[in-house]
């Protein structure tokens, strides 16, 4: 589903990503993990087809990953929102005019599941709310591939769970591939199939999640601490 | 959402939950488990490792997967019986295991256990 062939991403003459080779399948949960810095982000746009690589290829849903990629892949992004002076309903009408897979009926469950007000205007909503509605936005498309770049960052243990519990709801587990860049991982331990680590624009390791536990004993925030160089 | 040990097997950890709540009647004889997905929101987990957890259940013989319909809990009281007996014998064998890291003879293991149900009056 998700390919990278020999990816190198250069900012100047530092790496965000340097020769990496991984492939993602379908119907799995990664979680990209890695401490601030360390080519998440990045990683995640080349998926995006946002940024491009300097060389090597990203390949998602068989094709080179590029600008039409957006018809494939949602993608929550770790900034806030554009336009302040639009409301809840407003920011959903926008969406489904820009993705032909934007589920309205799914949009609108959504909403009451996250008890969000269609009328308040988004610089009235709350951080955590902000937070919800961006998922609500990932959640209604019907991608094959679905990013979430940091979407816990600074948002309280309720709003947390509710973002989880969402996912849980509403990804389509067989046919969605989903990518959550975090370094907080506490949440989403019980979320994922697989783990992938990523430091310095190297990718350290991707191991399954159960396997880490049944083989080595280890949860993923132990596993972490061994495999990230200090 | 639940907490979860280190290292036990996540799906294994959700096997154990529902043998118990089996074994004490919480879930009958012939109940129907919650769906994959509503079990996944129920717990907190990823959905393969609810199936895993069903299928591991199915091994096991406590839970038939009935297609089309879902998955129930076995009908064969004498499987749920076995299935108490193996949870009590785990559980001493932790015990005892214990008691004889710690050095305790036999008999000051049963008298010792003996006089403890006694005191607490269970």
């Amino acid at each position: 589903m998700i390919a990278f062939e020999h990816v190198t991403k250069r900012y100047g003459r530092d790496f965000a990503l340097e020769d990496s080779t991984f492939s993602l399948e379908r119907g799995k949960i990664y979680g990209l993990l890695g401490p601030n810095g360390s080519g998440k982000s990045t990683t995640l746009k080349m998926m995006a087809g946002l940024v491009f690589p300097t060389s090597g290829n990203v390949i998602i849903n068989g094709k080179k990953a590029d600008r039409k990629t957006a018809a494939d892949v949602a993608y929550l992004s770790e900034l806030d929102f554009f336009y302040p002076s639009f409301t809840v309903n407003d920011m959903l009408k926008y969406s489904a005019s820009q993705f032909a897979d934007f589920d309205r009926t799914r949009a609108e469950e959504l909403l009451d599941f996250m008890k969000l007000d269609r009328k308040k205007k988004l610089k009235q909503l709350s951080k955590g709310n902000r937070g919800r509605l961006k998922l609500v936005i990932s959640l209604a498309r019907n991608t094959p591939v679905l990013l979430l770049d940091e979407p816990f960052s600074g948002l309280d243990p309720m709003v947390r769970a509710s973002i989880v519990k969402g996912l849980l709801s509403y990804i389509d587990f067989e046919k969605q591939t989903v990518v959550i860049a975090t370094h907080e991982i506490d949440e989403i331990e019980m979320l994922l199939d697989d783990v992938i680590a990523i430091q310095d624009g190297r990718i350290l390791a991707i191991e399954n999640v159960e396997e880490l536990r049944e083989t080595k004993g280890l949860s993923i925030l132990e596993w972490m601490k061994q495999i990230f160089e200090p | 959402m639940e907490e979860f040990q280190a290292s036990k097997p996540i799906y294994m950890q959700i096997v154990d939950k529902i043998c118990q709540q089996i074994v004490r009647g919480d879930i009958k004889s012939g109940e129907k488990l919650p769906s994959v997905r509503e079990m996944a929101i129920q717990s907190g987990v990823n959905p393969n490792t609810i199936q895993r957890t069903y299928s591991e259940l199915e091994r096991m013989e406590i839970v038939e997967t009935r297609r089309g319909q879902g998955t129930f809990v076995t009908e064969a009281n004498d499987r749920i019986v076995e299935l108490k007996v193996k949870l009590q014998r785990d559980l001493i064998k932790g015990f005892v295991n214990n008691m004889i890291d710690l050095g305790f003879s036999k008999e000051e293991m049963l008298s010792g256990l003996k006089k403890y149900v006694e005191e607490e009056e269970i």
